[in-house]
């Protein structure tokens, strides 16, 4: 049942698309049908698989860096008001201006290479982590604060066996968008200037009018960050397996 | 726990919140080595009270001395209503909490030996998820123990229980218990007869307290120790006569 029913989806989703490319008039360089698309995903498969590891690799870059810089200035901005004055300020402007303003700086500054793409994807997902691990970090049950206070524990002590610990669900929640959105980083990055990429692939196409090739590439970026989001829930399920989950419980209950 | 432990002394303590009065000149005593029962209606001042003497909040006047004259901090355990174990960390692990937090060496084998105290051997490796609410009391309160203090300070640690498991409990308590200056909150006049060496009834607004009342005879007492029934019966009738309509 897990797969019946995006697998309906799909095929369903296929169909209309399918449908729409055989009874109606628009041409194919706006529209492709679905089979052009598989035949070009074929065909160009080297390029493609190529393409695909620059993209994967800023995605995954990002995240990782992404995380480090989210996590570090969120136990940082919870530790210290005074940085928290200091680093807010910054925090909110970074992500009030656009990355997509920013793009073409980034680009210009660090080149056409796989930098400025991880700096990007890096911009885009480390507000979300911030956000979400300080709030977790400041909701600390204060049952758990007075109970280690009797205990005489120190402030970093606290800190790291029953803060960080309690926040590990909320830095959870902040990791699961942040996938999601790594790969906007990535590709806004490789359509402003690169040499390699889907997002370059697309950009090319586009130009070529190959729109066959271009929902090649939208593809495989779907499946790539479809399949991301799901091995990082996976594995964060996992690892925080101490929290309940009323949604995967729905098998044990009738 | 070589030397004996101390008693709690309350002097004129007050407390205020915003221009209200929660209490003022309170006096009482908890005697060394002996369990002291405070009863009293919810929304009295117990738990503020409670955390007062534990130092998690300042009075706005008077004081809590220990009768040694020791500074009482660092000499005080705490269990609260709510067992406050770690869900992400075992049974023993939530047991050495203490020493965890303190950077102090871990001793594995007391902690094991208090989990089986408490009837918990064999589930030293458990999640508290995986446990029945008394058992997860029951760890609580093995967590308690493995502080080693003179002093223990209990906020109706066993009202969250049905009466079976809060009964083999309390046994559980008074015994390990014996020995230590506690003070226990309670609503429960059955819990604090059973209990208690003392009992004090805190009620009203500004709250005062009533007569202390000592019960004879060690604890944990029988529930249908005539003495027990007598004294809960007395009890409930102050209880009543002073609550708010």
């Amino acid at each position: 049942m897990r797969f019946f029913r995006p697998l309906v989806s799909i095929l369903v989703f296929l169909a209309a698309w399918w449908g729409i490319t055989r009874f109606t008039a628009i041409p194919g360089f706006m529209l492709p049908p679905p089979q052009s698309v598989a035949i070009a995903l074929w065909a160009q498969r080297g390029t493609l698989f190529y393409n695909s590891l620059t993209t994967l690799s800023e995605i995954l870059l990002g995240l990782l860096f992404g995380t480090l810089l989210g996590a570090v200035s969120a136990v940082a901005i919870v530790a210290s008001p005074a940085l928290q004055r200091w680093l807010m300020p910054i925090l909110v402007l970074s992500q009030a201006i656009p990355v997509f303003a920013l793009a073409p700086l980034l680009v210009l500054w660090l080149g056409f290479g796989i930098a400025s793409k991880v700096v990007m994807a890096v911009l885009v997902i480390f507000f979300p982590v911030t956000a979400n691990f300080a709030d977790g970090l400041r909701r600390t049950d204060p049952a758990w604060l007075d109970l280690a206070r009797t205990m005489n524990a120190d402030g970093f002590a606290v800190m790291r066996h029953v803060r960080l610990p309690a926040a590990m669900p909320a830095l959870a929640s902040g990791l699961r968008v942040a996938t999601a959105m790594a790969p906007i980083g990535a590709i806004i990055g490789e359509w402003v200037g690169a040499s390699s990429g889907l997002g370059f692939v697309m950009i090319n196409a586009n130009a070529r009018i190959q729109t066959s090739l271009m929902f090649a590439a939208l593809v495989i970026l779907a499946v790539l960050a479809v399949g991301l989001y799901k091995l990082v829930d996976v594995a964060l399920r996992r690892a925080l397996y101490w929290v309940p989950d009323s949604l995967t419980d729905e098998t044990k209950t009738p | 726990m070589n030397t004996p432990p101390p008693g709690i002394l309350v002097r004129n303590l007050a407390l205020r919140f915003g221009g209200d009065v929660v209490f003022e000149n309170l006096n009482f005593e908890v005697p060394a080595g002996r369990l002291l029962a405070l009863l009293g209606p919810s929304g009295v001042g117990k738990t503020s009270l409670l955390r007062i003497i534990a130092g998690l909040e300042t009075a706005a006047s008077g004081s809590v001395m220990a009768s040694d004259s020791a500074p009482l901090h660092g000499r005080v355990a705490y269990m609260a209503q709510q067992d406050l174990l770690l869900p992400w960390a075992n049974l023993l692990s939530n047991v050495m909490l203490g020493a965890t937090l303190r950077h102090e060496k871990k001793d594995i084998d007391r902690a094991a030996h208090l989990l089986s105290q408490v009837g918990l051997a064999g589930r030293e490796r458990a999640l508290p998820a995986a446990l029945s609410g008394g058992m997860r009391q029951r760890a609580a309160l093995a967590r308690t123990l493995y502080e080693q203090r003179p002093v223990v300070l209990m906020d109706e640690p066993f009202s969250a229980l049905d009466s079976i498991t809060r009964a083999r409990i309390q046994n559980l308590a008074a015994e390990l218990l014996a020995g230590r200056t506690v003070l226990l909150i309670t609503h429960d006049p059955m819990e604090a007869c059973r209990l208690g060496h003392h009992l004090l009834v805190l009620s009203g607004q500004p709250a005062r307290l009533g007569n202390a009342v000592e019960v004879h005879g060690q604890p944990p007492r029988a529930a249908d120790d005539p003495l027990v029934l007598h004294t809960q019966g007395k009890l409930l009738n102050t209880l009543e006569a002073m609550a708010p309509e």
